[in-house]
């Protein structure tokens, strides 16, 4: 399965919905398009992975990088994600400290600290 | 002798076969449905990884898996082509380093990270012909590792 991608604009919020596998071969994608977010001007971004089947390590890299990108322009980067087989590949690595994440999209866009 | 064994040229894109390959083996092993995620990751991490060296080294050999079914025990070793010196090879850098580190890119650095936190029995090794990270799971009917 191939990785899915698809941007949407919620208030000052870009909502950025992937689904599939993010892995060595397709974390290059996801990093073009937060790049390209950012670039254009988005500063606070929300990632969906609620329709994310896999995820590795290569994944978290390009999701740290984007919240490197966003924090420059003191922006946000928040998750959304319920499965738990994803949560552990963020607990094991602490870095559920470093994201916000959430259940719900509405929640993450709502959220303001 | 080895249950299954595969060669992949050090392309991204094979990744996602050894994973799938490992997956089926491990199941037909015995090892628990519930931890089959766990193997899947670990397989894609340490062939991220070695993918990752052999390109950046420059090599042309292909990454080497090997899956093998004990008794009580399934086991993966994933091999580099590239030589280091010996002993070494645990260079891990948690995640949380990566982030507060500006001069850490972060995408190379986690996967070992990823595998130590997911499975209790793995060994790095690195040598003179590359490096190995050896990987094992119980299997049905031997809970504990010798």
């Amino acid at each position: 399965m191939d990785l899915s991608l698809s941007t949407r604009t919620v208030g000052d919020r870009t909502v950025v919905e992937v689904g599939g596998e993010i892995d060595v071969y397709t974390a290059p994608k996801l990093r073009e398009q937060l790049v390209e977010l950012v670039n254009d001007g988005s500063y606070h971004l929300v990632v969906d992975m609620e329709r994310v089947d896999f995820l590795d390590s290569t994944g978290l890299g390009v999701l740290v990088g984007g919240l490197k990108r966003v924090r420059a322009h003191e922006g946000s980067l928040r998750l959304v994600c319920n499965q738990e087989r994803i949560l552990k590949i963020f607990r094991i690595t602490g870095l559920t400290k470093v994201f916000p994440i959430h259940t719900t999209v509405d929640d993450a866009v709502a959220a303001t600290d | 002798m080895a249950t299954v064994e595969l060669r992949f040229s050090a392309q991204p894109e094979h990744v996602r076969t050894a994973r799938l390959v490992a997956a089926a083996v491990a199941r037909r092993a015995g090892v628990e449905e519930a931890v089959l995620d766990e193997v899947r990751l670990a397989v894609g991490e340490a062939c991220s990884r070695a993918v990752g060296l052999h390109r950046s080294h420059g090599l042309t050999d292909p990454v080497r898996v090997v899956l093998t079914e004990e008794e009580k025990v399934f086991s993966i070793e994933v091999g580099d082509g590239v030589p280091g010196p010996p002993g070494s090879g645990d260079e891990t850098v948690p995640g949380m380093a990566a982030v507060l580190d500006p001069d850490v890119d972060g995408e190379d650095e986690m996967g070992l990270a990823v595998i130590s936190g997911l499975v209790d029995d793995v060994e790095v090794t690195s040598g003179e012909s590359g490096g190995v990270i050896r990987m094992r799971w119980p299997t049905a009917g031997g809970q504990d590792l010798p």
